[in-house]
């Protein structure tokens, strides 16, 4: 196994370069007619055949690299750059898949509303104003399975209403509340928002049910009124209406513009208000359990309207899934393919600088060729230079291209994905590059017969 | 006692057209431990003798015996290991790797016939003091005068413990001091019983030999 040459082959004459036979070389001897088809036992023992040990191989190709380090260097960098870019774009894209998943995954993909369309069919029409949500709708699609908080909502049908922290208030002046949005929302809804509390509580279906004056506050909305404890109880009021303030909701995951408004209980604001005006209709918003979006969007509004499911339309999150294949698939036939030429411009980087080699070494295989190297043990010789150069060159890119990863990971505060399958075998596509690059070079060598190289 | 070389009716044609007859069918033997000079003008077929004898090129006609071995029934392969291991080459431009030190160069001989990883540094250091330059053995090329690299050449050319040393041009390259050094050098290893042929188109070198083959035209004369 040590040696390159251990087996007898059958035929095991100079290989005669194409078109080059019948010059003035001089080895061109086509057959020998008279000699016997194989040499004596003696002979053979005699001359015993010309070997190069794996060892020796690889310390000539190291040598042949090591003696030009610059013009080494220099070739290996297109190999470099592909394998680098190949690493890199392969880990950059898993790695931004990755978090364009999470992001995804956390808020919307749990999240599905319901429009209420009624009964306009097309766009422009008008529906007729009956609101086709039922009274007990969050109840209705609580009772799915997959769902968290359902629930409704609507902006309350006020024509610029007076809106202040005490009942008789000159626009302008401290707590006036005019500009703010008022909303109806039942409890589920609030609970689907995922409020975070400042101060006090959410209203609940015991309000709901006695349609209590009660009303919770957005944390821009409470600023603008000037409210921020709860311990005096303080009220808004509503064209003179008070609400008692039972909450002051700080911040919200979703539907970010009920921080500028004043919520109340729906059936509250069924019974001051009136139901909701088009073209503010209501909306339910659910929650649902990661990857029953899609479902519950399908099921909601037979749940809610069997008799017209029409008259609802659920709004589902895209499907993660497909999206993710989107966004990766666009990335990586775009760029490895760019990949891909940055390597087939190192291959020919490598076979270019080896071809040059061979030429200007032509002395040195001369004289190998009369210590005894057989043409094999030359093309051998220059394929495992090409071989290393495209190695190294795979190596040091891979290192390179999982260096830029992590390097835009950390700098993006993204956790870096890098696939094993991927990463791995990086550095022996460089070697096979390497190995393809040197193959013509290889064969040139050892072509060039020793008569003619040790001319020069 | 077997002669080192015996030509027998070798010639060589070039295949035209038109046909080239570099070497007319001519007998020579060389017998172990003789001094031989080949002399001759350019073109007159000293390359072509030399590469057929160098196991270079097959001859066209007529048989080859190098050490009792009739060389041309041998495939490419046997002939290309006779080579590096009966034939130490020196060539007027020396062939040394640049980048390598003369050991390195020195081992380079060794290679590729199986010579054992353990015992190729010993040899070549006892090659290269053979030659004097046991001092030198971790000069590179380019830091040596020419008498040197031809030291180092030589030394690669006796590692193997040839049957043959064979000079082509050896003081082709060197100034008259230097070549007389490198002479001197050829007769101490003829005194010590190698056999050696010297080509070269010098006369002060050609009389050294003890016996001088004049090629001329093609046909090979010996005055011995």
């Amino acid at each position: 196994m040590a040696d390159l040459v251990t087996t007898a082959s059958p035929d095991s004459a100079k290989p005669d370069p194409p078109g080059r036979s019948g010059g003035t070389g001089g080895s061109g001897h086509p057959g020998h007619p008279g000699r016997p088809r194989r040499p004596a036992r003696r002979r053979s023992r005699v001359a015993e055949r010309s070997r190069l040990g794996l060892r020796d191989l690889g310390a000539e190709a190291l040598a042949g690299i090591l003696q030009r380090p610059g013009r080494s260097v220099l070739t290996m960098l297109g190999t470099v750059l592909g394998i680098g870019a190949f690493v890199a774009i392969l880990g950059l894209t898993a790695t931004a898949a990755g978090q364009i998943d999470k992001r995804f995954t956390v808020l919307s993909a749990t999240e599905v509303g319901v429009d209420d369309t009624g009964t306009a069919r097309s766009q422009g029409e008008q529906p007729d104003p009956a609101i086709s949500f039922t009274a007990d709708a969050g109840a209705r699609v609580q009772a799915l399975n997959g769902v968290v908080h359902a629930g409704v909502y609507w902006p309350v049908p006020l024509q610029s209403p007076r809106l202040g922290a005490a009942p008789d208030l000159q626009s302008g002046s401290a707590g006036d509340g005019s500009g703010l949005a008022i909303y109806a929302a039942d409890p589920g809804a609030l609970a689907a928002m995922h409020p975070t509390l400042t101060a006090g509580v959410l209203y609940n279906g015991f309000h709901e049910a006695r349609q209590e004056r009660v009303a919770v506050l957005g944390a821009a909305a409470a600023a603008r009124l000037g409210i921020t404890r709860l311990d005096a109880e303080p009220a808004v009021f509503i064209n003179g209406t008070a609400y008692t303030v039972v909450g002051i909701i700080g911040d919200v995951e979703r539907r970010q513009e009920m921080l500028l408004s004043v919520m109340i209980p729906t059936r509250t604001a069924l019974a001051a208000y009136g139901p909701p005006s088009t073209p503010s209709r209501a909306k339910m918003l659910i929650e649902t359990r990661l990857g029953a979006a899609q479902l519950i969007a399908h099921q909601a509004p037979i749940a809610l309207r069997p008799d017209d499911p029409s008259l609802l339309t659920a709004i589902a999150p895209p499907d993660p899934k497909s999206l993710r294949n989107d966004v990766t698939g666009d990335f990586n036939t775009l760029f490895l393919l760019l990949a891909a030429l940055s390597l087939v411009i190192g291959a020919v980087g490598i076979a270019n600088t080896t071809l040059v080699a061979v030429l200007e070494r032509t002395g040195e295989i001369g004289l190998r060729r009369s210590l005894g190297a057989r043409p094999r043990h030359i093309a051998g010789q220059f394929l495992a230079e090409s071989t290393v150069l495209g190695t190294l060159g795979g190596l040091i890119g891979t290192s390179v291209g999982v260096g830029l990863v992590v390097g835009v990971a950390v700098s993006r505060d993204w956790t870096a994905v890098l696939q094993p399958w991927a990463v791995l075998p990086a550095p022996l596509i460089g070697s096979v590059v390497g190995l393809l690059a040197g193959l013509y070079p290889a064969l040139r060598a050892a072509w060039i017969e020793p008569v003619e190289a040790l001319r020069r | 006692m077997t002669p080192v070389i015996a030509l027998r009716g070798v010639g060589m044609t070039y295949p035209g057209p038109p046909p080239v007859r570099a070497l007319r069918p001519a007998d020579l033997a060389v017998a172990r431990g003789e001094y031989v000079t080949v002399v001759g003008p350019s073109g007159s077929g000293k390359s072509t003798f030399l590469n057929v004898v160098g196991l270079l090129d097959r001859p066209t006609e007529g048989t080859y015996e190098l050490d009792g071995i009739d060389v041309s029934t041998l495939r490419e392969s046997e002939r290309t290991a006779l080579r590096g291991k009966r034939i130490g080459f020196v060539f007027q431009s020396f062939h040394l790797l640049p980048y390598r030190t003369a050991t390195e160069n020195v081992l380079l001989a060794q290679l590729y016939n199986g010579t054992r990883r353990a015992l190729r540094r010993p040899a070549a250091r006892e090659a290269l003091a053979r030659v004097g330059l046991g001092h030198r053995r971790d000069a590179v090329p380019t830091h040596m005068s020419g008498g040197e690299r031809q030291r180092v050449a030589i030394a690669r050319a006796l590692v193997n413990r040839p049957s043959l040393l064979l000079c082509d041009e050896p003081t082709g390259n060197l100034d008259t001091a230097t070549a007389s050094g490198v002479m001197q050098l050829l007769d101490e290893l003829h005194a010590a019983g190698l056999t050696i042929v010297v080509i070269t188109h010098d006369e002060a070198v050609a009389r050294r030999g003890q016996r001088t083959v004049t090629i001329r035209d093609g046909v090979v004369t010996s005055d011995g």
